[in-house]
C-alpha cells in the first residue's frame, strides 16, 4: 500500500521533471524533481516486504540491506566520479556508456528472475523476461559499440558486409523463437534452459550487428534509438516485476527516445529503416558532381578574414562536430563577444544533426557561456541568410551543403540545410583539404562567395580574436 | 487481470511521453537525452528488490548485485552530469 503511494509520487515527479525540460529555465528544476523521485522510488524499496523480512535472518550475510547498501555505495562513488570528470565534448560517449549500463542492469534483473526456478513462472511473465534479456542485451552491446565509434576507439565508418540484413533478420528469428520456447507452459525445463542461453548470445550478437553498419556522424540516430530500448527494456523488468514505476517511466523514455530518433531522421531526410540497413556512408563513391564542378576552393588568410569581419554587421556562427573535436567553444565566444563590441549583431545557427548526439552543440555553447537567446535553429535563421554579412562555419559539412538542394545525384539530396551560402560571404574553417566524414564533395566551398581559411579551428578563431585585441 | 491493468498503463504512458518530449525544443535534446536516461535507471528499482530477496552467494542474488551497482551508476552519473549542463545554459540577464 504504502509502496504503491511511494511509486505514484515517483512517478508524478518524473513526469513534471520531464515537463520543466521543455523551457531552459525550469530544465534545472525539473531534472531536480526527477532525482527527488528517484529517491523516493528507491527508499520505498526498503520497506518491501519481502525485504523486510530478510532484516530478521540470524545469518548476517543473508541481510538484503547490507547487500544492496554496498552495491548503492560502489555505483554511486563510481557515478560522481564519472559524472563530475566527464569533459563536454564527451558527452555523447557517457551518454552511450550509462546507456549501456542501465541496459545491461534490465536484462541481468531479467536473467536473475529467469534463474529462480529456470521457467519463468506463467508465459506472461516468461514473454517478458525473454524480452527484457533480448532488448536489454542488444542496447548493452549495441551502445558500447557506439561508445567505441564515439572514442574513435574502432573506426567511426559504417562497417556493412553482404547479407547483413538476412543475418539480422535470422537473428531475430531465432530470439523469438527461443522466447516462445521459453513461454510454452508445457515444455520441458531443460529445453526453456537452452532456450535462454541461445537467446542471450543471440541478443548480444544483435545488438553489434545493428549498430555495426551505421557510421559516425548518424550516430545522433543511433544514440536516440538506443535510449529508447533501454527505456523499453524498463518497462519489460517492470512487466517481470508487477512494478507500475516501471512500466511507466520506462514507457516515457521509450516514447522520448523514438521522438528523438524521428526527429533526427527527419533532420536527415531518411527514414529509420533506410538507416539501419541501408549502411549510409558505405556506397557514395558516386558523390554529387557539384554546380561549378572543377573549380578550385579560394582560400583566405587570417588577417584578410579580420578585414571584413571588422567591416560586418551582421555574423552567424554554423558549428558543426569539428568544432567540438578542436575544443573550440570557448575561444568561439570570445571572438563573438569582440564582435559585438565592434557593433555586429552575431547569432549561432544548429542544425539538428550537428554534432554526435541530439543537442550537442547547444550544450558546448552553453558552456562557453553563450547565452541562449542567441543560438538559433534552422528554420529560424534560414529566412535571415540573405541579410548576413558573413556566415563562418566551423567544422560543419554535410549540413550546409547546398548539393542537397540542387543535386539530386547526391546522397544527402534533399536533406534539409543550413543555408549558408546564401550569405553574403561564407568562412569555412576546416583542419584540411580533406572530405567531410561522409566523404561527399562539397559544393559550397567552391562557391563564388565562400572562403576557406585552413588550418586548426580553435587556433584561426582565436588569431582571428586577437586582431580585433591590437586594433 | 493484473496484467491487462499494466498494459493499459503502459499505453497510457507512451502517449503522455509523446505529448511530453515533443514540446521540448532542440536545444535542449542532449540534457533531455541524459536526463531520461538517468530516469531509466530506475531499473535499480527492480534490481535492489531482487538483490535483497535472493539466498546470498546465488547466481541470481550476485547478477542482481552487479545490476545495482550498473543501474546505480546511471543513476547518479546521470542526474550530476544533467545538472551540470543545465547549469550552463544561461539567458542574457544572467551575465
Amino acid at each position: 500500500m504504502y509502496l504503491n503511494i511511494a511509486y505514484m509520487v515517483a512517478c508524478v515527479l518524473f513526469i513534471i521533471g520531464i515537463k520543466k525540460l521543455s523551457k531552459p529555465k525550469s530544465a534545472r528544476q525539473g531534472n531536480m524533481l526527477s532525482a527527488v523521485g528517484m529517491l523516493i522510488a528507491v527508499v520505498a524499496v526498503f520497506f518491501d516486504n519481502d525485504v523486510v523480512k530478510s532484516w530478521d535472518t540470524s545469518n548476517w550475510l543473508q541481510n538484503g540491506y547490507l547487500w544492496i547498501a554496498i552495491a548503492i555505495a560502489i555505483g554511486s562513488v563510481i557515478g560522481v566520479i564519472w559524472a563530475k570528470k566527464v569533459k563536454m565534448t564527451k558527452m555523447p560517449e557517457l551518454v552511450a556508456i550509462l546507456n549501456g549500463i542501465g541496459a545491461l542492469a534490465s536484462a541481468f534483473v531479467g536473467f536473475s528472475e529467469f534463474l529462480k526456478d529456470n521457467t519463468g513462472g506463467n508465459a506472461v511473465t516468461a514473454v517478458s523476461i525473454g524480452l527484457a534479456i533480448l532488448i536489454g542485451a542488444a542496447a548493452f552491446t549495441g551502445s558500447i559499440l557506439a561508445w567505441g565509434k564515439l572514442a574513435e576507439k574502432i573506426p567511426g565508418k559504417a562497417i556493412v558486409f553482404r547479407g547483413q540484413n538476412a543475418l539480422n533478420a535470422l537473428l531475430i528469428l531465432v530470439a523469438v523463437a527461443s522466447i516462445v520456447l521459453f513461454a510454452i507452459p508445457s515444455l520441458d525445463v531443460q529445453i526453456k534452459v537452452i532456450a535462454v542461453y541461445v537467446l542471450c548470445a543471440i541478443s548480444l550478437i544483435f545488438g553489434v550487428t545493428l549498430v555495426l553498419p551505421i557510421g559516425g556522424g548518424d550516430m545522433p540516430v543511433v544514440i536516440s534509438l538506443i535510449n529508447s530500448l533501454t527505456g523499453v527494456a524498463v518497462a519489460m523488468v517492470g512487466f517481470i516485476l508487477s512494478n507500475t514505476v516501471l512500466v511507466v517511466t520506462g514507457c516515457l523514455v521509450g516514447a522520448s527516445g523514438i521522438i528523438l530518433t524521428l526527429i533526427m531522421c527527419k533532420a536527415m531526410n531518411r527514414s529509420i529503416g533506410n538507416l539501419l540497413f541501408s549502411g549510409f556512408g558505405s556506397d557514395k563513391k558516386t558523390a554529387g558532381k557539384g554546380g561549378s564542378a572543377g573549380a578550385e576552393p579560394k582560400s583566405i588568410s587570417v588577417e584578410d578574414a579580420y578585414v571584413m569581419l571588422e567591416s560586418a554587421s551582421s555574423v552567424v556562427f554554423i558549428p558543426g562536430y569539428g568544432m567540438a573535436v578542436a575544443q573550440a567553444q570557448h575561444a568561439v565566444k570570445e571572438l563573438s563577444a569582440k564582435l559585438e563590441e565592434n557593433g555586429a549583431e552575431v547569432s549561432f545557427a544548429v542544425h539538428p544533426v550537428a554534432g554526435r548526439m541530439p543537442g550537442h552543440m547547444n550544450v558546448l555553447l552553453a558552456e562557453a557561456d553563450i547565452p541562449y537567446e542567441q543560438l538559433k535553429t534552422m528554420e529560424e535563421i534560414n529566412p535571415t541568410m540573405p541579410t548576413q554579412d558573413v556566415a563562418i562555419v566551423i567544422g560543419a559539412n554535410d549540413v550546409v551543403n547546398p548539393s542537397a538542394e540542387t543535386d539530386k545525384s547526391s546522397p544527402i539530396y534533399g536533406m534539409p540545410i543550413i543555408k549558408a551560402h546564401e550569405a553574403r560571404t561564407v568562412f569555412v574553417l576546416k583542419r584540411g583539404k580533406g572530405k567531410g566524414f561522409s566523404g561527399i564533395e562539397n559544393e559550397l566551398f567552391s562557391r563564388q562567395n565562400a572562403l576557406m581559411i585552413y588550418g586548426d579551428a580553435k587556433a584561426t578563431i582565436s588569431s582571428l580574436a586577437g586582431e580585433f585585441k591590437a586594433e | 487481470m493484473d496484467f491487462m491493468l499494466l498494459i493499459f498503463i503502459f499505453v497510457i504512458a507512451a502517449f503522455l511521453g509523446v505529448e511530453l518530449i515533443s514540446k521540448v525544443p532542440s536545444q535542449l535534446h542532449t540534457p533531455l537525452m541524459s536526463g531520461t536516461n538517468a530516469i531509466s535507471g530506475v531499473t535499480v528499482v527492480g534490481a535492489l528488490a531482487m538483490c535483497a530477496t535472493q539466498f546470498t552467494g546465488s547466481l541470481g542474488m550476485v547478477l542482481s548485485f552487479i545490476a545495482v551497482v550498473l543501474a546505480t551508476i546511471n543513476v547518479v552519473a546521470g542526474y550530476i552530469v544533467t545538472d551540470r549542463m543545465l547549469g550552463m545554459f544561461k539567458n542574457k540577464g544572467a551575465k
